[in-house]
């Protein structure tokens, strides 16, 4: 059995909610939950959700986050919180106590960063999420259950949205419905690739449902995407905060500090969003402005305004942050942070944060019954074998043949896949 | 306020639907690819327990992402200098596995599975639902005598004599003597209690006949100038199938090798598959070789008896006649005979084959055509339908 008992965590509770409120933390109710190791994979797996609809995929993160677990590939992540209102965290039953002290000061951060920064305001509703996933997952069951649909119909339209789920509108805006001329790509679908197939698609009204769920759920999840850094930066910086406050007893002061160690120390060669976060935030309450000055970037930044403003040579060189490219078959560092180098790093860096690291394909036309598609091209071009084979899920909505223009080694070309799913390469 | 809630201690599995879903896409998977699964291996031979990997598709989870032509950012020790190599673009370099990275890496998903041999097979056979076919009468024989101790018994022979059970015997009476001098003091018991003749347990011993099931796989191939290496790969694949197959039904298993040009030679597997020879073709002749040796070795009466021939069909046509005699005569003394006929050119069956099907109608002489590696599946589907149907 574990060796705390739930009183032992109020007390601990009590002490953290205090030092929240002094530190002028604003944050939801917060509900914990204990829950097994089983379950903790579980509510992994499903994105946080207790209740969520049923699709493979979500089994196959399970297995596979459990592979990565018995092979000690992984740690488990000693907590899951859920942004909503209440505010939802599960707590691991076997970790230790410093682990769960620990735990509930970063939640609270994270609880704060929820209900205070501009995207998580602006497009997810805290207070009706739960209400939302447990009804979509009825939806999806019914359609399962329907005698008329079952669930190879609904499995191949959810294989498709899944496949397309961040080409969708990145930045909550809903646009209002406008005037439209017929053939062409509606201004407010323009940026909605998903919106677009939903409507414009050849579909039933129940396949149009699924990709409004899939949607809806992408929308509720940009946000902490756009705010990976900041938001573990943030939770970070404050159980740090909070913990050398606690007056730990010595044993849990040494096992806090190894595990804090721990959790942002830097991965070579990667960025560790909880290591960036919390030496940016660290670093920036030093600097004029301080406290204050960290409260008004985490209510209003994304990782990348956030990289783009802050992120300044100092911290650069301090990180030892440097780019990469391929080059053959060899992974070569092709700038540093140096006096010349640092600024090039801080872009590029900002520019493959959130939704950066995800090529936006958008639909330009139609053609004789012809989707017509264009990946909105940078520097860098589509993995082709990934393109060749999400294209046929475009297919899949579109009920037609689809186009797609992109770029090969520079050169233009157009991935075509025709309605029987045959895909081929061309100028 | 914080609230606390011990969760439940013994919640549903929420996850196992979805995980056998999943489960369920990846023998889905397996299954589409054993075309190119059963070419990589050498068909005989190979242990039960040999595992090979088997690269799963089709459960990936396709989206758009960034090829390598990305680049990305990291973390470093100060010490990288512009130019320096940090790693190879196929490997990860240097990074653990399940780490969130800014610059998204595509990433190959961990399933390349491997599995046993014998489990490929059980993923093959299970799913066909066969009904348990008839067996020859005669085609168990006994291959194993065994003795099997059952219970115990008073009388035996000394080397039957079980320690254990005797001495438990001795106790139990010592136990007893020693209740009957409680109960009745002058009833004195000796001190020492050696083994009486009633203590002695013997084993009883069973006969355990075991009778087994036997086949013999004969393989014919014609291996003449047009059979090129992609026909014999296509005809290796088959036979591999049907070698497990057969193997999965019966205890034992032989396997024979006959190939021919105009002359047919018994060989073995490795001269079978790799031998090329230059001529012409006299199909009749492996079917001769094969009549041989089922006479000198394999009765009919106790043996099930698979012969399958794999051609391209190109005969020489003064053969075709004796050819079809042939194959009749085999047919009534096998289980079954396949002819497999590999088309990689067209899919118009050869002369030879417009002659089998003309001339012979028996329930368990069955031809397929094989033009690439996607069509042994379905003929080997077929050969297994001929078999239960043409039995049960």
């Amino acid at each position: 059995m574990a060796a705390y008992s739930l009183d032992e965590l109020e007390y601990w509770n009590d002490k953290i909610e205090k030092l929240v409120w002094d530190a002028g933390l604003d944050c939801y109710e917060q509900h914990f939950e204990i829950c097994s190791y089983e379950d903790m994979l579980c509510y992994e797996a499903y994105v946080g959700m207790p209740s969520h609809y049923p699709h493979w995929s979500f089994g196959k993160a399970y297995e596979r986050q459990k592979t990565f677990y018995k092979y000690n590939l992984v740690g488990l992540p000693y907590e899951m919180v859920i942004n909503s209102d209440p505010c939802i965290a599960y707590l691991m039953r076997d970790n230790t106590l410093l682990i769960h002290i620990l735990t509930m000061a970063h939640v609270y951060g994270h609880n704060d960063f929820f209900k205070n920064n501009r995207l998580f305001k602006r497009d997810t509703w805290a207070n009706l999420e739960m209400e939302m996933f447990k009804a979509h997952a009825n939806r999806v069951r019914e359609y399962i259950q329907d005698p008329s649909i079952g669930p190879d119909k609904v499995e191949r339209i959810l294989d498709a949205a899944h496949g397309l789920k961040f080409q969708t509108c990145r930045h909550g805006e809903r646009k209002k419905i406008s005037e439209e001329e017929e053939g062409t790509v509606p201004e407010r679908l323009k940026d909605d690739l998903l919106a677009f197939l939903a409507e414009k698609g050849k579909l039933a009204e129940w396949e149009r449902d699924l990709i409004h769920i899939v949607r809806e759920e992408t929308m509720y999840f940009i946000p902490q995407l756009e705010t990976k850094i900041m938001n573990e930066g943030w939770a970070s910086y404050w159980h740090y905060q909070i913990l050398n406050q606690l007056e730990l007893p010595q044993g849990l002061h040494l096992e806090f500090l190894q595990r804090h160690h721990l959790v942002i120390r830097p991965h070579q060669g990667q960025i560790n969003p909880y290591f960036l976060g919390f030496k940016m935030f660290e670093y920036l309450d030093q600097q004029p402005g301080g406290r204050e000055k960290i409260m008004a970037i985490r209510s209003e930044d994304r990782d990348q305004s956030f990289i783009r403003r802050y992120l300044n040579q100092e911290l650069c060189e301090k990180l030892h942050l440097f780019s990469y490219g391929i080059q053959g078959e060899d992974i070569v560092v092709t700038e540093v942070s140096n006096e010349e180098g640092w600024k090039t790093v801080r872009d590029n860096l900002a520019n493959a944060v959130g939704l950066g690291s995800i090529p936006i394909i958008r639909p330009v036309g139609v053609e004789n019954g012809t989707l017509l598609l264009e990946h909105v091209c940078d520097q860098r071009e589509l993995e082709l074998n990934y393109a060749q084979e999400t294209v046929k899920y475009v297919v899949d909505l579109w009920g037609g043949k689809v186009d797609l223009r992109v770029k090969i080694d520079n050169n233009p070309k157009i991935i075509s896949c025709s309605e029987g799913k045959i895909v081929n390469v061309h100028d | 306020m914080a609230i606390f809630k011990d969760g439940n201690t013994n919640s549903s599995d929420r996850s196992a639907w979805d995980r056998k879903r999943h489960r369920q896409l990846v023998e889905e998977s397996i299954k589409k690819n054993l075309g190119d699964i059963i070419a990589e291996e050498s068909i005989i031979g190979q242990s039960k327990d040999k595992k090979i990997k088997i690269p799963i598709r089709g459960i990936k989870e396709y989206q758009f992402i960034y090829g390598k032509n990305a680049g990305g950012t990291g973390s470093g020790e100060g010490q990288e200098a512009k130019g320096q190599v940090i790693g190879k673009a196929n490997g990860q370099p240097g990074q653990q596995p399940g780490q969130g990275q800014a610059g998204n890496n595509p990433g190959e998903d961990v399933y390349e599975t491997e599995i046993t041999i014998e489990e490929l097979t059980s993923y093959l056979f299970d799913d066909l639902q066969l009904p348990d076919m008839e067996r020859k009468k005669f085609a168990q024989i006994e291959s194993e005598r065994k003795f099997k101790r059952s219970s115990f018994q008073r009388k035996g022979i000394p080397p039957h004599l079980n320690k254990k059970r005797t001495l438990a015997e001795k106790i139990k009476r010592q136990k007893m003597a020693q209740r009957d001098k409680y109960n009745n003091e002058e009833n004195e018991s000796p001190e020492r209690i050696p083994f009486h003749e009633n203590d002695l347990r013997y084993c009883r011993i069973k006969e355990d006949t075991r009778r087994h099931s036997n086949a013999v796989v004969i393989c014919i191939m014609d291996t003449s100038g047009s059979m090129d290496q992609t026909k014999k790969y296509l005809a290796r694949s088959f036979y591999f199938l049907l070698y497990q197959f057969v193997r999965w039904k019966y205890e034992h298993v032989e396997v024979a090798f006959i190939a021919h040009t105009t002359t047919a030679q018994e060989v073995n597997e490795q001269e079978f598959f790799h031998r090329g020879e230059t001529g012409g073709t006299y199909i009749s002749s492996g079917y001769e070789k094969a009549l041989e040796i089922i006479e000198q070795r394999y009765n009919p009466a106790i043996w099930n008896i698979y012969i399958f021939h794999c051609s391209d069909g190109d005969n020489w046509g003064e053969d075709n006649a004796k050819a079809v005699a042939l194959v009749n005569q085999l047919c009534t003394i096998s289980n079954l005979f396949g002819y497999g006929e590999i088309t990689t050119s067209s899919m118009y069956g050869s002369a030879i084959s417009k002659e089998y099907e003309k001339q012979i109608h028996l329930d368990n002489f069955i031809m397929v055509m094989m033009g690439d590696k996607t069509d042994i599946w379905p003929a080997f589907k077929k050969i297994l339908d001929t078999e239960s149907g043409g039995n049960s």
